[in-house]
């Protein structure tokens, strides 16, 4: 009787030989990026740092992107990957407006597209390497979603993406409440942003903030936020733990 | 239309610059039963004349829903309708997958049409031989599309297609005016109505015709025969001619066959 001895098929992704086409590990991270719903629409925060695994290599990376006439894009991960994805969503809106019927596609449905991908990408093995936030406004709704590199996917009234859920969602689950102002969300945005510069070594000081309304969308030039070092708590920090710097 | 030495393949022209393959196929549509739509500014009726061969047999489906904001009424070749119902239906269900919205009308509509055009410049191809009306809902409103064999398009507040439909026409067109303000209701009374005028003389009752709407919150559905035979009798449509009964015989004529001797091609409505 013969046995087949069963192995992979030449063309998959698994085995030795086809670890050089697929990700295995990212390079260039960004790190978390924020968003909330306010009265007019939604405001997304995260700073211009590229890693490249503890060194902060890259400081003027733009990690958040409008897409068509409706959406924001912030992504957190492989700097590459959110590159190759902003020119998949490039194609898109391009055949999208190439119809010229008056219908265009809307946060839901790039949110939705977005999922499509990357759960696809997972299933082969071949993530795309990053924690996307979608947001935007579409007549008069307003849309707030989140995809992560496994194709989880949910929408809410605020997101974040990495450290961001660790640090950032609890004081926003505290204080967000419906109808925020411009004024208010950009406060809670930056309180937020400050403990995540505290808190996460791979955040940097230079950040930018984005809206997004039915009007359109703008992005802040990169600014800093203000810090301060002279809690108690911070002085002499080596006290308690013998041999830490 | 006589037979003629360029009317073999759909890849030839005429000299008038004809595609006569084409043209026969739009023969095809007219010599099928009626289907008729119209619309509001929210909601869109389609309906159809549904005789069965025999009394022994069931009557064919020419009604198809697409989707829950999408509908279509066939005439012609019923076969070839059916099976461009269910490319568009995977297409429908294939956006509404990866995007979670309603595929525009106005886009599968255009899709439709480039595949039937596909048809009409393949020599080993034929094109299709139905004429579909399509009802939908989308973002800008309702919508109703008459898609051709020859993948041609027009968007319509009413229209009717196949046989004696030149008498529905008529109705349409003297009542299209006050069509986008109708109720939901009237819209399906002026259906039935326009129905009825295919009819030529014979009694109007819910087993020989088929109504389907859909509208702003109401997906697409065809309506039941009981619900259809209540609204015939609540408007006492049943066996009353309304005055257009002299027309139909004289514009019947034009309308099948055509004017197409003389070297004019004709419109494709």
């Amino acid at each position: 009787m013969n046995f087949m001895a069963s192995k992979q098929p030449e063309n998959s992704l698994l085995g030795p030989e086809a670890d050089s086409q697929r990700t295995l590990y990212p390079y260039v991270t960004g790190t978390s990026v924020v968003a909330l719903k306010y009265k007019d629409g939604i405001l997304m925060a995260a700073d211009m740092g590229g890693s490249y695994g503890s060194t902060l290599r890259y400081k003027s990376v733009e990690r958040m992107k409008s897409i068509g006439k409706h959406s924001l894009l912030g992504a957190s991960g492989e700097i590459s990957d959110f590159q190759e994805i902003l020119r998949y969503l490039d194609e898109l809106i391009l055949y999208d407006n190439m119809w010229d019927d008056g219908n265009s596609l809307g946060p839901k449905e790039v949110h939705n597209y977005l999922t499509r991908v990357m759960y696809n990408r997972r299933n082969k093995f071949n993530p795309l390497w990053n924690s996307l936030v979608l947001g935007g406004v579409k007549n008069g709704q307003k849309y707030l979603g989140t995809v992560s590199m496994i194709g989880v996917n949910f929408e809410d009234n605020h997101v974040a993406t990495g450290f961001g859920n660790h640090l950032a969602r609890p004081i926003l689950r505290q204080e967000w409440h419906e109808n925020l102002s411009y004024e208010d969300g950009v406060r809670l945005l930056e309180k937020c942003m400050r403990v995540l510069l505290y808190r996460d070594r791979s955040a940097i000081n230079k950040l930018q903030i984005a809206k997004i309304t039915e009007e359109g969308t703008t992005i802040s030039r990169p600014y800093s936020l203000k810090t301060y070092w002279e809690f108690s708590a911070f002085a002499n920090p080596a006290q308690g733990a013998v041999g830490t710097w | 239309m006589f037979r003629n030495q360029y009317d073999t393949d759909v890849t030839t022209w005429s000299p008038a610059g004809r595609l006569f393959q084409v043209e026969y196929a739009m023969e095809a549509v007219k010599q099928g039963s009626a289907a008729i739509g119209l619309r509001s500014k929210t909601h869109i009726v389609l309906g159809c004349v549904n005789k069965a061969n025999s009394e022994l047999s069931s009557h064919q489906k020419k009604i198809f829903k697409v989707d829950d904001h999408i509908g279509v009424a066939i005439a012609g070749l019923t076969a070839d309708g059916r099976v461009l119902s269910r490319y568009m239906r995977n297409e429908c269900i294939n956006y509404s997958f990866t995007y979670e919205s309603p595929l525009p009308v106005g886009r599968l509509v255009v899709q439709l049409a480039d595949k039937a055009q596909v048809c009409t410049q393949r020599s080993w191809k034929r094109p299709y031989g139905v004429g579909l009306l399509v009802a939908g809902l989308d973002e800008s409103g309702a919508h109703l599309y008459y898609n051709c064999p020859s993948g041609n398009y027009f968007e319509y507040q009413a229209f009717a297609i196949g046989s004696r439909s030149q008498a529905a026409k008529t109705y349409l067109e003297r009542r299209f005016e006050n069509f986008a303000d109708s109720s939901r209701d009237d819209l399906v009374k002026d259906a039935l109505m326009a129905i009825r005028e295919t009819l030529q003389g014979e009694t109007l009752k819910s087993s020989i015709c088929t109504v389907a709407v859909v509208g702003v919150g109401e997906p697409f559905h065809i309506l039941d025969l009981e619900t259809v035979q209540q609204m015939i009798d609540a408007f006492e449509i049943v066996g009353e001619q309304e005055g257009p009964a002299a027309e139909p015989d004289a514009a019947a004529a034009a309308d099948q066959g055509g004017s197409t001797e003389e070297g004019v091609a004709p419109m494709d409505i």
